[in-house]
């Protein structure tokens, strides 16, 4: 299984699943142990090992990355807690420049004398390399930063809380599940900490301390005289934040058919919903195929988003680099250079943004020891900018690199990944009951679902959780075996409407997968929600 | 220091299980070594050497179990990492699906390691990558390629006296190919456990001429086509069909395996009758191990026979539930085939599509196995028995149930993947648009 898959489990043995997945990510350990992170003097002495160590042998240029991912993983099925997997991955991951070409090497011994080799064995792959090599890396000039720090800015550290109170959660997710006609339901948590050190040639001492959590469900509905089966998965949203996500507040509720959340989330709500939903999925009507105005909630479009306009803006697809792995980009630099490319309909604003508080991609400084900011990437409908790192400035013109490098881990290579990319509000004021007044035949959907795109980011299908008929400005019931296809290009055109700021929420991703060996990268996405006019729906109903 | 023989692993574990004051414990030790090369634009991009090692503790009171794991191997942390895993399995709750430790077991040998691919270096990569980039750039083509090799071990202990130990290498490599235009593109993957039978300069060659032979692709309608999947094609639908061969989704009403009023499809003929399906970790083209991480024996088994599902795996505790022996799955499937070669299936074929490979399959509905995705880098029109034009990409909705059922052929099989598996000749498969993309 891919990385990237596992967050979209269909819930089917959702948790055995992720618990695989991670039980491969490090160590396990007792998480008070590691909330304080290493001291910062030790972890500057041991960058400076390494870094003098690469010079030695001839590097040109080095960085270093010293790393502790904490991972926090708790699974629960019906009454029954399937695990509760703590998490520690330490090491050192060097990277440099020989000869012009890059070299990496990594190692789990944390000494002056281990990293020092390593940074040697990095050099070494680098010249081995430069012998079959045909273009020098061209690195964007970065200032030293010095000693400096940055601080994910969350309020309580999902890893203090007692492994019991969030257990004791979870089980009481499920018993509402199972008391709201259920048949199955799987809970789980995810928390991870990233506590990261960057140093490089360039001068930069940099100490980071990030955070993100994930509480998720799948309720499963079984009618056995039928044979028929349907799920309903949380509409919570990963989010760089900490446990504090999991205390609701009115304020951050979304009321409508059904309810949805901003920046807090109230999981024994959702899951009561979700299960009476899985049942009237059952019984909903199939969906006539054609051509339907979609409306499309946030805890939707984000992973459109992310999709058709996040990965297209990525610099490395457009030029090539991910062309045996992620796929390529239709978005080609002599689009861009036009400064016309007509990407969307002149209300679609979308930017790259790494700072935003709460997301996933929120950091003071990439991978590669550049301060992180925000930038335009579709202004006024037109493709303006990409998404870029150090070694790729200079290809679209830019003397500083845009702060998109990361790695998943310490013996991980950085790379470039995408920043949070978002929709966004439309500037007049609209909300979706106003919007779907205007809806002559239309699909509300709410949640994402099944999600297929080409290699060069044209043509896609997406599916959703929960699907409303729009017929004459009114939600007339449940649809069911919706999905709809459209070309990228054709679909942002045809975004005839956003609602306004009040209605703007993140959705995201803690698995979006690139690279070889794979590596995975959390990003969120927000959006007010939008209309398309005219896109195609099919009907996925089919028999064995 | 990353990979440790069948004695050095040994001594580790007996010393680990004699820290041990549980009623039972249970501890896994696996280490990997190895390095890999990136390339794109015709040159490398990255490139590393990675290597870790690290043990599992699991210790168990009664039903209760914690576990616990560590990177450091001197006598004061493997104790500590006992302790640790003690005293979580005495803070965990019960588990009801709690099983005993098995008892001791025979296992064959596996056939998984090759010393010659153990032995890679930096610089073998280079020139394997070499061999690749030269073909693209003789060609006026560009590459972009990933070679990844390792060599790795994984030991079990019990404290009941169970004791399994597996040495495997792996290689394997990939390169997509396409022209300077962007409107032709080629691709191949293969991986082995043994370096020799890897050709880096001639699946290059493959990937170049796919490359050039897809320029000028002309649209044809979508609709519902014969298709001759290639053993890639082939196997990218086929690996999203095996989750379903886990008999307690099926006894719960919850996939394809599960029969409407209730249990399962298991004896019924779900699939055409050509269409056998089997594991053998012993099978010299696909070797695999020969124990699973319970510590449960792996042998062959006969998955589907002539179209009729004949087992689904069994979890110890499951199987224990339903009164049966529990059975694990296996990744590494072999679907048997006939010995007609692609070229033959081609001949044979009047009107139809030729596909390379799938992309981006995602699953719409597990009721029914519905599958979505898109096909990429050499699609074809073949008529009369000829490859007439290359064709754009297609998105397919098609669901490898019905897919199984629509056979018309099966070529002689090869290695793609975890799977031994043939090219197919498909009647009816359904793709529902076109995709611009190259």
């Amino acid at each position: 299984m891919k990385r990237k898959d596992f967050i979209y489990l269909s819930g089917m043995g959702i948790g055995a699943l992720m618990l695989q997945d991670l039980a491969a990510l490090g160590n396990s350990i007792d998480p008070l142990q590691a909330l304080d992170g290493v001291d910062v003097k030790i972890k500057k002495e041991l960058a400076d090992a390494a870094l003098n160590a690469a010079r030695a042998k001839g590097a040109t240029y080095s960085d270093i990355r010293i790393g502790r991912y904490l991972n926090q993983f708790i699974s629960t099925r019906e009454k029954r807690v399937q695990g509760v997997v703590n998490t520690e991955s330490y090491g050192v991951g060097i990277r440099v420049i020989a000869n012009g070409c890059w070299g990496f090497a990594a190692t789990n011994i944390v000494t002056k004398e281990a990293v020092a080799k390593a940074a040697e064995q990095a050099v070494a792959v680098a010249k081995a390399n430069a012998k079959i090599q045909g273009e020098s890396v061209q690195l964007a000039a970065q200032k030293g930063y010095g000693e400096v720090s940055w601080k994910a800015p969350i309020e309580i550290n999902t890893f203090g809380v007692p492994v019991k109170e969030k257990v004791d959660l979870l089980l009481n997710v499920n018993d509402i599940a199972l008391q709201n006609g259920a048949s199955f339901v799987n809970s789980v948590l995810f928390a991870v900490n990233e506590q990261k050190y960057f140093a490089s040639t360039d001068g930069s001492y940099i100490d980071q301390d990030i955070h993100r959590i994930y509480p998720t469900f799948t309720v499963t509905k079984i009618d056995r005289a039928s044979g028929k089966f349907q799920t309903v998965n949380a509409l919570s949203s990963p989010m760089g934040m900490g446990y504090e996500y999991l205390s609701p507040r009115p304020e951050d509720k979304v009321p409508g058919i059904v309810t949805r959340y901003k920046n807090r989330y109230d999981i024994l709500e959702d899951v009561k919903s979700a299960a009476k939903n899985a049942e009237l999925k059952i019984k909903a009507k199939s969906v006539e195929p054609g051509k339907y105005d979609l409306v499309l909630d946030p805890s939707h479009l984000w992973l459109t988003i992310h999709e058709s306009v996040g990965h297209p803006t990525e610099l490395d697809r457009v030029l090539g680099y991910e062309a045996n792995y992620a796929g390529t980009s239709f978005l080609t630099l002599d689009k861009w250079k036009t400064g016309k490319f007509n990407f969307g309909d002149k209300l679609v604003n979308i930017v790259a943004d790494k700072t935003q508080v709460g997301s996933l991609g929120a950091v003071g400084y990439d991978d590669e020891g550049v301060q992180c900011g925000k930038w335009d990437l579709i202004k006024d409908g037109i493709l303006v900018n990409y998404q870029a790192i150090r070694d790729q400035a200079h290809i679209i013109g830019l003397e500083h690199s845009q702060g998109c490098c990361y790695a998943q881990g310490w013996d991980d290579v950085q790379f470039q990944r995408m920043a949070n990319v978002s929709l966004q509000p439309g500037k007049a004021k609209l909300s979706v009951d106003d919007m779907i007044k205007n809806v002559e035949k239309g699909i509300y959907i709410i949640g994402n679902g099944s999600f297929s795109i080409d290699q060069q980011r044209y043509n896609f299908q997406f599916g959703g959780q929960l699907f409303y008929e729009i017929k004459e400005g009114k939600i007339v019931g449940m649809l069911n075996d919706v999905a709809y296809q459209s070309n990228t290009q054709e679909f942002w055109n045809s975004c005839n409407a956003i609602c306004d700021e009040s209605d703007y929420r993140l959705g995201g991703a803690f698995n979006d997968g690139k690279g070889q060996p794979s590596q995975s990268n959390a990003v969120s996405h927000g959006s007010s929600t939008a209309r398309f006019n005219g896109v195609n729906v099919i009907n996925t109903a089919r028999k064995i | 220091m990353s990979i440790l023989t069948k004695e050095e692993a040994q001594a580790i574990l007996k010393k680990v299980i004699g820290f041990s004051k549980a009623d039972q414990c249970e501890v896994t030790l696996s280490g990997t070594s190895g390095g890999n090369i990136r390339y794109a634009r015709n040159a490398v991009s990255t490139a590393g050497e990675i290597s870790n090692m690290s043990l599992a503790v699991s210790s168990s009171f009664g039903k209760k179990t914690g576990t616990a794991t560590v990177n450091e191997f001197d006598d004061v942390s493997l104790e500590k990492v006992v302790r640790r895993a003690e005293e979580l399995a005495q803070l965990s709750p019960e588990n009801p699906e709690f099983m005993p430790a098995l008892e001791g077991q025979t296992f064959e040998e596996a056939i998984t390691y090759n010393a010659e691919t153990a032995a890679m270096t930096p610089d073998t990569r280079a020139e394997m990558v070499l061999k690749s980039l030269t073909v693209a750039k003789e060609a006026k083509l560009e590459a972009a390629g990933f070679l990844e090799n390792s060599n790795g071990f994984r030991a079990l202990m019990n404290s009941k006296g169970l004791f399994a130990y597996n040495k495997s290498t792996n290689v394997a490599f990939s390169v997509t190919v396409r022209n300077h235009e962007g409107t032709g593109s080629g691709y191949v993957d293969q991986s082995f456990n043994n370096l020799n039978k890897l050709d880096t300069l001639a699946q290059s060659k493959i990937a170049a001429m796919k490359a050039v032979g897809s320029v000028g692709a002309k649209a044809i309608e979508p609709g519902k086509y014969t298709v001759i999947l290639e053993p890639l094609a082939a196997s990218d639908m086929i690996n999203n069909m095996f989750r379903g061969f886990d008999a307690r989704s099926a006894d719960e009403g919850r996939s394809f395996m599960s029969k409407k009023g209730g249990g399962t499809r298991l004896g019924e003929q779900l699939f055409n009758e050509q269409v056998t399906i089997y594991s053998d970790p012993m099978n010299p083209d696909l070797p695999s191990s020969t124990w699973n991480n319970d510590g449960l024996p792996v042998k062959k088994t006969v998955w589907v026979d002539k179209g009729v599902v004949k087992n689904l795996s069994y979890s110890r505790y499951w199987a224990k539930e339903k009164g049966v022996a529990p059975l694990p799955f296996s990744r590494s499937m072999i679907i048997e085939g006939g010995t007609q070669s692609l070229e033959e299936l081609i001949k044979s074929t009047e009107k139809g599509i030729l596909v390379t490979r799938f992309w981006y399959i995602r699953s719409v509905d597990p009721q029914t196995l519905l599958l979505t995705g898109l096909t990429r880098d050499g699609t074809f029109y073949i008529e009369n028995g000829e490859i007439k034009f290359p064709v754009k990409n297609f998105r397919f909705n098609e669901s490898p149930v019905i897919m199984l059922n629509n056979v018309e052929a099966l070529g002689k099989p090869v290695r793609s993947g975890d799977l031994l598996i043939p090219p197919m000749k498909i009647r009816d498969f359904t793709f529902t648009s076109l995709s611009d993309a190259v």
